[in-house]
Parts: C-alpha cells; structure tokens; sequence
C-alpha cells in the first residue's frame, strides 16, 4: 500500500485515502468546442503509460478532499514529490537523484 | 510416555508437560512444545499422508514451514477445523484431533494409489491435453473429476466461531527473522534508539539454532544466547518481540503484512483471545533476516517416508529430541548434513553410511566422521531406496559404476544445499542476483528501503552474518532518525564452515531415466516432467512451472523452484539465469482467510447505508434490494401476494389513487455561489442560467466524451443556490467529477460543492390524489396547480419541520417530492402515511418505481445507458443547450462516431404477444433464421409487466433503432423467438402527459 504525500495536508498519508486521476498537466484546451478531432484525440485519449517517471493526478478525497499533482516512478512505485494544482510542472533534475537508488541513502524528505 | 524415540536427555522440552492428542483416530502422548511432527515421530509414526496426484504415501520431509508433505487436517471441535495444516508447525495442544487427507478407505491402504501405477496417463501437461474437447464434457465430466482430485483436504462447512484481529503498526526498524542474524540486527537497532519490531514464525527465537547446537554465542550456548537475547529486547520499551507470527507479505512503501497466531497453540484459548491477528506494519527501514531453506536430495523415490532433510532430522533430535530413526542414512552434496550424522551418533543412534555425491567433501567433516567411526562413500549416489510406507533400505552405487550395494536403513537424511529465502526481497520488487561461484539466487537491487543480512543475503560464515547484521542494524536505525550508540560486539563460533552444494537431479535420475524423483512433493511434480515440458516446447521458466504445476502448490516451491530451474536449464542447454526464477509472491506460507477479512465478516463485512425510513418499511415487511451500498425498500407484499402481485397492484394504486415512494436515497449535491449557474453550465448539458428560482429542470451530464454519465432534477432555490440530485449509486462519482473540474479546470469560479445526501430524507407523493394527501400538511407554500406548477419547488415547512418541496415527477402522475432534514424523515412519512392509507393509497418500492417511470419512457442511467450512450441516442436531445459556447462534452458530442448513422438507440419494444415478457439483458435480431453467430442488433435494457398499460413493455437499445419504427425484430431465447415490434415513441402510458399537470 502506498503513502501519499499531500501537499494541503503536509503529511503523508495512507493510500486508501486518495483516488488515482490520472495524467497530470494535460489542461482542457480553452477552445474546446472548435478543435480538430486530431486535436480532440490527443486531448482525451492520447497517453503514454510511461515505464518509469510520471506526473499524475492524486485526489485526497477521504482528507481535504483537494486534487494535487504527484511525480512517480511507474516501476519502483517511488514518489519524488508532490505540488499543489496549478503549480509548474517540476524539472525532474530538481529531484531525480543521480540514478543512485541504494537502499540507504533513498531520502524519504524528498517528498517534504 | 512420549513416544519410543524419545531420547531422554536429549531436546529441550520438558519431559513432565505432556498433552494428548489424536491421529487418524489413534490417541498419543505429546510434550509441550512439541509440534505434531515431532510428536508423531516421536511414536513412531512416519507415514502421514497420500500425495496429490499419485496418492503416494508421504511422510514428514522438513520441521519447518516449507513442509510441502506432511499436510493434516487439524480440529479442536466440529466448527474448528482446518484442512492442509503442515504438521511441523502446528504445535500439539491437549485434547487436538488430527487426521491424514488424501486417502480412502485408509491411510494404509489407500484406493486412489492406483493413480501411482497408471502414472503414464498423468503425465505433465495431462490436464491441458486430456481435457480439451468437447467441450460438453467440461460441465459434466472433467471439472467435477478435476475438483474432486484437485482438493487437497476437505473444506470445514461450519461458519468459523473463531474471531481474528487486525492492528496497524508504525516502526523505525522492521527485523524479519530472529535467528543470529536478526536477533543481532535487532539489538543493534534497539540500542541505538530505533523504534523496533522483531517477528518471527517460530514460537521461540533462534532460527537455525534450533538444530545447530554446535554454535557457541559470546561463549554459551546458541539457542540459550537466542532466547537471553529475546527476553533483553522484551525488557526494552521500544521493541516489540512477536513469535508465531509470519511476515507473509511484502508491499509497496515498506507495508509489510504479518500473520500472528494467538491461540492455535492453546489447549484452552481465552474467551476474547483472536485466533490470528493480521498485522500492517509500515516501517521506514526493513532488514529482511529470513534464513535459508535447505534443498533435497533428487532420486528415485525420494519420497517415501522416513527420507527427510538433514536440517529437519536434527531439529527433531537436538530441539525436540526425537530420534528420526534408530539407523539413520544421510545422502549429501552438502558439509552441513555430516553434522546430523555427528548428533545422531552422540545420540547413540546408529549411522550405517553418509553417501556423499561429492568426490571432495569438507576435509573438517570428513576427518570428523572417520573420527566418529562413521563410513563415508564419497562419489556415490543413493540409486533408490526400498519400503513403501517407511524407508527400509537404500541402493548405493559409485558414480559412474555399475555395483551396487543395499543398506538396510529405516530413515535417511538428505541434504542438496541450502536457497536463500529471498521470497520477501523478491515481493519487495528487488531484482536477484545470480552468485555462480555458490549457485544461488541473492539478493541484488534494492526497491525498496530494506537490507538482507545472514543466509538470506548468502553471508554463510558466523561471525560475518553477526557483524553484517549488527552493522546493518546500526545503519538502519540511523536511517530512520535514531541517534543512539548501538555499538556492540558478539562473538560467535561455529565447529565447521560449510561447503557443497547441488542443484538438480542426482545420479540415477538424469535425463536419460524416468524414474518417479520428486522435486515438487505437494504436486508430485518428478525431474522427467520437466524434461517433458522441456522437450514439449516450453522454454520460459514461467512456461514450464505451468506445464507441470512445479511450485504451483500451497508452498510456493520452497524446495523444488531450484531444482526444477536447473533440470529446464540443463535440457535447454542454458545457465540457469537466462532460463530465469519465477516470481515469488505473496503470501510467504498460507494464511487463513479469517486473518485475511479480521473484523469484515457479517455486518462488518459491507457497511449497509439505511434511511430514515427505513425502520417503517421493515416493520410493514417491505422486501429490500440492494442498490449500491443501500438498502431499498423493494416491494410491499400483502399476505398472500407474490412479488409479482405486489408490483401490479402498487402500479395500479399510484395511478388510481396514490402512493409514497422513500426517495431519500438519491445523491444530492448543494451547489453554491456567486458562478453557481455558469458552473452547472459547464457540468450539465442543459443552461441552468435561464432557470428561474423556485423552479426546477431535468438535467443531463456528459463526460467529455459526450456520453451519458448521470442525470437528475436539479432546483434553483436562490440566485445563487441550487439543489442538485443525482442518481442513487452517482452520488460520489458524480461529486468527484464536480470537484475535478472545478479544482483544476474552473479553479477561478466561485462556487463551493456540498454532499447533502444523507441530510435530506425525501418522501415521494405521487398519483391524483397526492395534493389532497399533503395539502394539511404544508404550511407556507401555495402548492395549487396555478401557483405550484409542475417543475417548481418552493421552500417552506411540513408537519411544522423545515421542507424543500419540490412538484416534480418520476412516474408521469401529479407528484411531490418532500425533502426534509433526514432527523424528521420517518416522523413526516408517518404523517404523510396517515393521509394517505385512508384514501386508499399505498407504499410502493424500487420496483414499482422502475415500472411506472418506464411506462412514462423515463430512463434510467446505468440501466438504459452503459456509457456508450449520447443523449440524442436516449431521445434526450433536447436537453442539450444548442446555445452555450461550452460545456463538458460538447466537442465529445461532435465526434464522427458520435454523430454517424446506424449508432445504437434507445426505442420501446412491444412483444407480439401482449402477455411475454422479455428478458432484460437479452439480445435482439433482425432475421432469426440466420446463421450462428447471428448479427445481434442491440439488447433489451428494460422490460416488465405493466398493469397500467395491460400488457409486457420493454426499452431497448437497438442499431438504427430510431428507423426501425413499427419493424418487426426478434428475441431469440434458448427455448424459443419472440418477435416484437419496434416503437421509437417509447411513452407507453399517457402519451400527452396530462396527468402532469393536474
Ligand atoms: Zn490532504
């Protein structure tokens, strides 16, 4: 079961508190009523399932019940971190550690 | 008297506590402490079993959890019983009934053995040849055959009248195992500071200090250093020592689960004792310190009773002193295995020969043997042994020779080697290592924040497990904030270092042979059958372990998973890493599904959500269904009316006169703000903006796909207020989407979002005389049909109580849907009931509910939808706004699918025959004659008699339907067709809605 970090609440919670809301950062497109079908697809259906990092969307639904966004690992099912909606997408060289994942030197605080 | 083969002095059980038990029906004496393995031998019984597919007899091959033969049903009375329980970890308790599974009429003589003789008809792979075709003969013939051999034990009927637990834990350091090695981590965790947990399987701490007495730990004993060391970190108050209790899960984020067992050990368990508790433990650091499991020995019949692991002969003899046997073989590839025979010998238990596979064993056990007068045939092999349901003998013969030689023996020690239990590290989603200098598996990346120390991490020598565990200990403490000193030092000392080893087949058993040599006991799983599946074309690991069952059984493989892998990569022609490992999995050994579900069995097993209502139904004796998590009431039966009767006549009640409907269930949402309109805008097809206060508006909402995703009546109670219904199960869903868009889509509106579902009950009045029932009631309100218009709502008071009152409809009669504070529910449908029940009205439930709003051609969402569904495939077009610039769904709505010709549509569908009553769920044609697979066309959503309209009304969805008016189509049933008609109209009663209006 995973821990979540949330970012309103600022603590890391259990797993059966959230709800998974997919791939974060795909904003609706202001002009929806008039793009492509093209655009449409790429808008609603198109994902990449990415082994490995992936920015997605958490609801803490049983806590403050706020929608956050979330950087993980699709492998190891790690967290990096977690931001508030709205905020920029993070550069993964702020938080990608080098590829050194020894079992020690993981920082938890990462998240915090 | 414990048993013959009890040696006395030897052991550590006390000869005075002793416990009676029963086996097959046969009464014998126990010592505390001993499990039903030791005890049985103890008496000198070595034959406990029949295998699984071959009805083998079987004894007790290993003292441990990894026990894949010795399985027994256990009971302490008729409702407590469980069937497959390993007897070398089942402690004996006073008064415990045991007895052996697989055979008929007896364990001696068993029928079933027949399978044994007939073994070329199941061979690997037999099930998925055999069972193939036709395919009849599945129902009838093979799955009953394959369930009834398959069942490995019997199934208890009772209810179980045990209760079980269920704790969460937070821990600094996590210590799996408490051997040397996790008993030396845990220390060095404690000392520094660290929060700690150690747990192990066993009942007392020591791991393989159980068997191996030759270690001496800071100068004393081992096992009595174990047991000092246990009770030091009992007496300390931040750690928790748990026995009996099995790390069987490894999750995500250092979630582990544990399984301990509180009272299958007692003779007389307290009345509120558990009988297991289900531990969650979420730990920032893990040391894994699980040990290793040795191997057998892979030969023609190793598998008759009385051969067992040489580890296993000298738990019984140094733990539980026992002797396995009064002249006892060992056939080894292994140093450790000399040393059973040293214990034996001192025990005055005679040793004929130690048959080593090795041409160069360890010259320290060697010299020692020759020392102790024991033969050593080095280079040799057991070809085979002899007895069938105890080991009498064993054929020995000179690798590459062709003389052999009979010993007569009456058990025999194996050891192939020891496997590192990595199981956990494995769930953890670390990757293995292949060590080929060793020929094991160990751990090698890391996923999570854990660290393996000792056997498990293929440290062998003694001081170096103890310095790897204290270090790690130290580490992981700090890890996880602890700032203490946990510098110690222990010594250890071990008579012998090890050397050796083996992985699969053995002399005699190589691929050119196809005699009967077990890897995998549980599923009588033999070397030549994974040859077969080898030679069959299977080439994955993953391939071969399903072909021949190998490690499929309820241990996992512990023994067979490495030998196994070695046959398929010498018939592969490949190292063992490239044929690779199966993935292990959760759970380490069975776990009850009592521990698995704690406290969520019964009442607790799935919170029911009443109404306020509810109490009155189930005292007028409403059936109830149940719809999402709540219970509804379904339909009122009068003495002597079936469901059926009961519908018809409530139907016919609400049209005559009137009925209440308890509608409280319905998701309501409380939609508030100075952008609550433009909001619902972007949430629901329909414009909200031009929806005046006091009245109210049926409302669609897409997803953005443009399919249907709820609906439901929505009021306006104020500019900037608005009281929204959802369907009874969308409630949740249908908030989270509401919260989703305005979160992160909308964040800029002012708009706040409030569940009010359960805060309103909500008493439906519907029928001609349903003004006339609350019309006393209602203070403040004008409800009169100039002034109270059908689609308006109005707040005021009821029964003197607070009420949101909407006219509003769900069955095409004059109706009223009266919402009040769910604390007043049931006190204002009793009033509302008192009006009612003189004038001839009635209670009508779910059921009636659905049939009234189909004969009005309502639909409902989930039922006539499946979410494929537009509105203008349901007829509901017209609550699409055509004017709004946005709304979520809008351009989903204009896809080319979406719009194309032929799309699935809702329409009515008439049966010919008045009387018939489709079957919802069924398909629908348009040429019944034609060829298997038909062309289905649709299927039909809903269907029911109705008393209104005197006849069986259904909806479908059907291709093209909307060009199908007045078609003819057909149902085809297993017993018949039923043709029907196709009408796009589907208002089957009322068609100009007048009855609205009144
Ligand atoms: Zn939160």
């Amino acid at each position: 079961m995973l821990l979540i970090y949330c970012p309103y609440c600022e603590e890391e919670r259990n797993e059966l508190e959230f709800r998974n809301g997919g791939d974060a950062h795909i904003a609706r497109p202001t002009n929806i009523a008039d793009i492509t079908d093209e655009e449409f697809e790429e808008y609603f259906f198109i994902r990449q399932n990415p082994k490995g990092l992936i920015y997605e969307r958490w609801r803490h639904v049983h806590g403050c019940g706020k929608f956050f966004n979330a950087a993980r690992d699709t492998v190891s099912d790690r967290f990096y971190l977690s931001y508030k909606a709205g905020e920029p997408k993070p550069d993964p060289a702020t938080f990608l550690n080098n590829g050194n994942e020894s079992a020690l030197n993981k920082d938890k605080g990462a998240s915090k | 008297m414990s048993g013959a083969n009890r040696i006395s002095g030897w052991g550590r059980l006390t000869p005075a506590k002793t416990a009676r038990f029963t086996f097959d029906g046969k009464s014998y004496t126990a010592l505390e402490g001993d499990t039903v393995a030791s005890a049985l031998l103890a008496n000198g019984v070595h034959l406990l079993g029949r295998s699984f597919k071959y009805h083998r007899p079987r004894g007790i091959l290993t003292a441990g959890p990894e026990e894949p033969n010795a399985l027994l049903d256990v009971s302490r009375d008729a409702a407590r019983r469980q069937p497959n329980v390993r007897a070398t970890v089942q402690e004996v308790f006073d008064g415990m009934v045991t007895s052996s599974q697989n055979r008929w009429p007896s364990l001696a003589l068993d029928i079933g053995a027949v399978n044994d003789l007939m073994s070329p008809f199941f061979a690997a792979g037999f099930y998925y040849k055999t069972f193939m075709w036709p395919k009849k003969a599945w129902e009838k013939v093979y799955e009953p055959f394959i369930r009834k051999a398959a069942g490995l034990g019997e199934a208890p009927k009772e209810e179980d009248p045990d209760h079980y637990a269920g704790r969460y834990a937070h821990t600094d350091v996590l210590v799996v195992g408490a051997g040397v090695a996790g008993l030396s981590a845990a220390l060095a965790a404690a000392k520094s500071g660290a929060k700690v947990m150690l747990v192990d399987e066993q009942p007392e701490v020591g791991g393989a200090l159980h068997y191996d007495t030759g270690v001496k730990i800071n100068g004393k004993d081992g096992f009595t250093w174990a047991q000092e060391t246990a009770a030091e970190l009992k007496a300390m108050d931040n750690v928790t020592v748990l026995s009996r209790t099995t790390a069987f899960g490894y999750y995500n984020h250092n979630m582990i689960a544990l399984c301990e067992r509180v009272t299958d050990h007692k003779a007389k368990p307290g009345k509120n004792e558990p009988r297991e508790r289900l531990w969650q433990v979420r730990a920032k650091r893990v040391i894994l310190a699980t040990g290793q499991i040795e191997r057998h020995m892979v030969f023609e019949n190793n598998d008759r009773p009385g051969v067992m692991l040489a580890s296993a002969g000298r738990t019984f003899l140094n733990h539980f002193g026992v002797a396995v046997g009064q002249k006892v073989g060992i056939y080894t590839a292994h140093d450790s295995a000399y040393e059973a025979a040293f214990d034996l010998k001192r025990a005055g238990i005679s040793v004929p020969a130690i048959v080593d596979s090795r041409e160069k064993p360890g010259e320290a056990v060697l010299a020692q043997a020759r020392a102790m007068g024991i033969e050593v045939l080095t280079g040799h092999a057991v070809l085979t042994v002899g007895g069938k349901l105890r080991v009498n003998s064993m054929t020995v013969g000179r690798h590459a020779g062709s003389a052999t030689r009979k010993i007569a023996i009456d058990a025999l020690l194996v050891s192939a080697g020891w496997t590192p239990s990595v199981h956990l590290f494995s769930q953890s989603r670390g990757k293995l290592r292949w060590d080929a200098e060793t020929q094991r598996f160990l751990p090698g990346t890391y996923a999570q924040d854990s660290l393996s120390v000792g056997a498990c991490n293929g440290t062998d020598d003694l001081q170096a497990t103890i310095e790897e565990a204290l270090a790690a200990g130290e580490l992981m403490a700090k890890a996880a904030g602890a700032e203490g000193n946990g510098k110690i030092e222990i010594t250890g000392e071990a008579p012998f270092s090890w050397t050796g080893g083996m992985i699969g087949a053995a002399e005699g058993a190589g691929p050119d042979t196809t005699v009967k040599a077990f890897i995998d006991f549980q599923h009588d799983v033999c070397a030549k059958d994974i040859r077969l599946a080898v030679r069959e074309g299977m080439q994955s690991i993953e391939h071969i372990k399903r072909f021949t069952t190998n490690g499929m059984a309820s241990d996992q493989g512990k023994l067979s998973n490495m030998h196994g892998l070695a046959i398929a990569a010498e018939m592969l022609g490949k190292d063992i890493p490239q044929v690779g490992l199966t993935t292990f999995r959760q759970p380490y050994t069975p776990v009850t599904f009592g521990t698995i579900i704690n406290h969520s069995r019964g009442d607790l097993f799935d919170p029911a959500r009443k109404t306020p209502i509810h109490p009155w139904a189930v005292a007028k004796g409403a059936e109830f269904e149940d719809v999402g998590n709540w219970k509804r009431a379904w339909y009122y039966a009068k003495p002597g009316e079936d469901m059926h009767a009961a519908v018809a006549r409530e139907c016919k009640t609400v049209r005559d006169v009137a009925g209440i409907f308890d509608a409280s269930t319905l998701g309501k949402i409380e939609v508030v703000g100075p952008d609550a309109a433009k909001f619902l805008n972007l949430m629901y097809t329909n414009a909200w903006d031009t929806l005046k206060p006091g009245k109210c508006r049926y409302g669609i909402m897409t997803r953005e796909d443009g399919f249907i995703y709820d609906d439901g009546v929505v009021g306006r109670m104020a500019e900037d207020r608005f009281h929204v219904t959802t369907t009874t199960g969308g409630a949740p869903r249908v908030l989270q989407h509401m919260e989703d868009y305005l979160q992160t889509e909308f964040p800029d509106l002012k708009v706040w979002l409030t569940s009010t579902t359960e805060q309103w009950a909500v008493i439906a009045v519907q029928g001609p005389k349903a003004r006339e029932i609350i019309a006393p009631l209602v203070e403040g309100i004008d409800i009169s049909n100039e002034a109270f218009p059908h689609m308006s709502v109005a707040e005021g008071k009821i029964c003197g109580v607070p009420t949101r009152l909407f006219r509003m409809s769900f069955t095409g009669e004059l109706g009223f849907e009266i919402n009040v504070p769910a604390d007043y529910g049931q006190a204002v449908w009793e009033a509302v009931w008192a009006r009612a029940e003189p004038m001839g009205a009635c209670p009508y439930g779910t059921e009636t509910m659905h049939v009234l709003r189909a004969e009005k051609g309502y639909i409902i969402v989930g039922q006539d939808t499946d979410g494929t569904v537009t509105p203008d495939d349901a007829s509901l077009n017209w609550a699409v706004s055509k004017k709004k610039p946005d709304f979520v769904g809008i351009r989903g709505l204009k896809r080319p699918d979406l719009v194309a010709p032929g799309r699935k549509q809702l329409v009515g569908l008439l049966t010919k025959d008045p009387n018939g009553v489709l079957e919802e769920g069924a398909q629908v044609v348009a040429d019944p004659n034609e060829p298997k697979p038909m062309t289905m066309l649709g299927h039909v959503t809903s269907s029911y008699w109705s008393s209104n309209c005197g006849r069986s009304i259904a909806m479908a969805l059907i291709a093209d339907g909307k060009n199908r008016n007045g078609k003819t189509l057909y149902v085809p049933m297993a017993d018949r067709t039923i043709a029907v008609e196709v009408v796009t109209d589907m208002v089957f009663f009322d068609k100009e809605g007048g009855r609205l209006n009144v």
